[in-house]
């Protein structure tokens, strides 16, 4: 078996190419869906564009692949300028939120049909649709048709699609995101392997945050059609350049805080600052949930930290507990479920923070 | 609830009734529903079956009158008149015309107007549609200076051609048309397939023909069916405009021989019908290998 897919991934292997999307414009009457966005994909990665609803994610991926003409700016792929490029020019996979195979074909016959296009022989467009179809796990399903397949397996059979025709760029429009939670996670690690086996510079559009994170190479955090910071998942979750992306991805608790002396005092516990550079004075600090902990106040127990559980949730292994601390507002913590039951909806509750490095806010 | 409190008291149920009752009024229903389906089915055939009987009887009927003897002759004319063998030719090449055009005219302009200009597609079903509100009578009146100069404009060797209506016809198989591919094309995601099409390199034409084409198959299967139903049986617009179709050439016929123009309005309408079933057929095999492959 390792052999195959060694073999396999050498037949569709190709080198990554690089993608500069460089102050590309779009607009929609009077929506701005991109305001000159600036993105660069190294060869061979994987980057995420992730924003909430709006943001101009899936507008880049389109402009990408030339199913949309931009207003201004340029798309340059491996060097050549491709802005003016029909789609069908481009040479690039696309995997799209929708199930896309064409439903009057079986699942080997999708996966050849680009390669008919490119008039490769009956027998190599087989033998090469044969290999990505092996490649994603399906080789037993090749005479399947769509409505014969479940749509994890309809999505593995469109990734395929994409890949046969051995794209300069891979671009995945949400494809997970029809696909129930288990299956999600499977495929989203299955796209992970395929992707570092054949190395196609890859473009991942979602607004599911864990996706991203989990998946990419780079994450590019995007609000109303810019790109607030593309950086590796651990920097854009621990080290987030803007107040936007600090509070767009996970779930976080904010504290009110003052900075002084390159730390920040939040309710009376001194953390150190993600940027040291961070103006001095008053603030709001941004806690994570697993960097807050939970004590059993002792009773008449007081003190900015000291507050009433107003809610818990079971999460599996791990529980979220809600504090109201008063007039700081409520702290949210993380917790093992194994050590969630002394914290009943009601009780009092001493919240402590872990010594991280925290992100500094403006004050609200 | 307190303890001492009353135990809720259940409402009385009607007593259900024994199961044979049961049993009984269920064969009663359904023998009440299959006596209703046997008179319809009985009083509708015969609606349709009188007249295709008095045609065969009429274009039988030889020496002696209704009880008289049976006469092949007024079939066995037919091929003595050729223009009426012309006439049937050129109704079937005008049938296949107009199929093809509406076809390649209507398919490519919903799909892209599916696609890029959304919003232009009331306009475009309300014009589609308004053959349906127009009287022939009234189409003609438009139609005639147009075919004036179609005439003036053709070689004189092809100016009596009757396929010159395959323009008028392709307007009058519009409403049926559209919404036959409409709905078809509803019934498919035409954005993303076209667009996964494009993505792997086709042409437009590629999408129009090896994707979108094959997944409306019964859409236009049933709009050719439409087309070809409506033009083997249209009159009036060929016969104000001077045109030679089978339905004009049996009307002249009718007033030479009647026997010989039941005769070819019997054997054209089973020819019609045998066409429509054949169609379908086709249809229903096709839906049924794309249901079970």
């Amino acid at each position: 078996m390792t052999t195959t897919t060694t073999t396999t991934a050498t037949a569709t292997a190709r080198a990554g190419v690089e993608v500069r999307l460089e102050q590309l414009r779009r607009t929609y009457g009077s929506v701005t869906a991109l305001d000159g966005l600036d993105l660069v994909l190294r060869p061979g990665e994987m980057v995420a564009l992730l924003g909430p609803s709006g943001c101009g994610k899936t507008t880049a991926l389109r402009l990408l692949a030339g199913l949309e003409d931009a207003d201004g700016g340029r798309v340059v792929v491996g060097g050549q300028d491709v802005t003016r490029l029909p789609t069908n020019k481009r040479g690039m996979g696309m995997v799209f939120q929708a199930y896309s195979l064409f439903p009057h074909m079986t699942a080997l016959q999708n996966v050849a049909f680009g390669l008919r296009l490119r008039k490769v022989s009956d027998r190599e467009r087989t033998r090469r649709a044969g290999e990505v179809l092996e490649l994603v796990g399906l080789s037993a399903q090749a005479d399947r048709y769509a409505h014969q397949m479940s749509g994890g397996q309809q999505q593995r059979v469109a990734l395929a699609r994409a890949l046969a025709i051995q794209p300069t760029v891979l671009l995945l429009d949400e494809p997970l995101s029809a696909l129930d939670a288990k299956v999600r996670a499977q495929l989203r690690d299955e796209i992970r392997r395929v992707q570092l086996e054949v190395g196609t510079t890859t473009l991942f559009v979602t607004h599911d945050q864990e996706e991203a994170l989990a998946i990419a190479d780079r994450v590019g955090v995007m609000n109303a059609g810019r790109l607030e910071q593309l950086a590796p998942p651990t920097d854009v979750y621990h080290r987030p350049s803007s107040s936007f992306v600090a509070e767009f991805v996970g779930l976080s608790t904010k504290l009110p805080a003052t900075v002084a002396g390159g730390r920040a005092d939040v309710l009376g516990v001194s953390l150190p600052l993600v940027d040291a550079a961070a103006p001095p004075g008053p603030a709001r600090a941004v806690v994570r949930p697993e960097a807050v902990g939970l004590a059993a106040a002792g009773p008449g127990e007081t003190g900015p930290l000291v507050g009433t559980v107003v809610a818990t949730s079971f999460l599996g292994a791990v529980s979220r507990v809600t504090v109201d601390l008063g007039p700081a507002g409520q702290a949210l913590a993380q917790l093992p479920t194994s050590d969630v039951g002394g914290f009943a909806v009601g009780s009092r509750a001493l919240v402590t923070l872990r010594p991280d490095a925290v992100v500094v806010l403006p004050p609200a | 609830m307190s303890a001492d409190a009353a135990p809720a008291v259940a409402p009385p149920v009607p007593a259900a009734p024994p199961a044979p009752a049961v049993a009984g009024l269920r064969r009663r229903a359904t023998r009440r529903r299959t006596v209703v389906r046997v008179v319809l089915l009985v009083l509708f055939g015969t609606f349709f079956a009188v007249p295709l009987l008095a045609l065969v009887e009429f274009s039988t009927r030889g020496a002696g009158g209704i009880g008289g003897s049976r006469s092949l002759t007024g079939w066995a004319q037919i091929a003595d008149y050729p223009d009426l063998v012309g006439a049937i030719v050129a109704s079937l090449e005008l049938a296949v015309l107009t199929s093809v055009v509406s076809l390649a005219l209507l398919v490519p302009t919903m799909v892209w107007i599916r696609l890029r200009v959304p919003q232009l597609s009331r306009l475009v079903e309300f014009l589609c549609l308004l053959p349906l509100t127009i009287p022939a009578i009234v189409l003609v009146v438009g139609w005639a200076p147009i075919y004036l100069w179609i005439n003036y404009l053709t070689p004189r060797a092809y100016q009596a051609s009757p396929l010159a209506l395959t323009f008028a016809y392709v307007v009058l198989v519009l409403p049926y048309s559209y919404r036959t591919i409409d709905a078809g094309l509803a019934a498919i995601d035409v954005r993303t397939l076209s667009e996964a099409a494009r993505s792997l390199g086709a042409s437009w034409a590629t999408v129009l023909l090896r994707v979108i084409a094959p997944n409306i198959g019964p859409a236009l299967l049933n709009a050719a069916v439409l087309s070809v139903a409506l033009v083997l049986g249209e009159f009036t617009v060929a016969s104000l405009l001077n045109y030679v179709n089978v339905q004009v050439a049996m009307n002249n016929l009718s007033q030479q021989n009647s026997n010989v123009a039941y005769a070819v309005a019997t054997a054209s309408l089973a020819a019609v019908f045998l066409l429509l079933f054949l169609l379908s057929l086709a249809g229903r095999r096709r839906r049924t290998r794309g249901s079970s492959a």
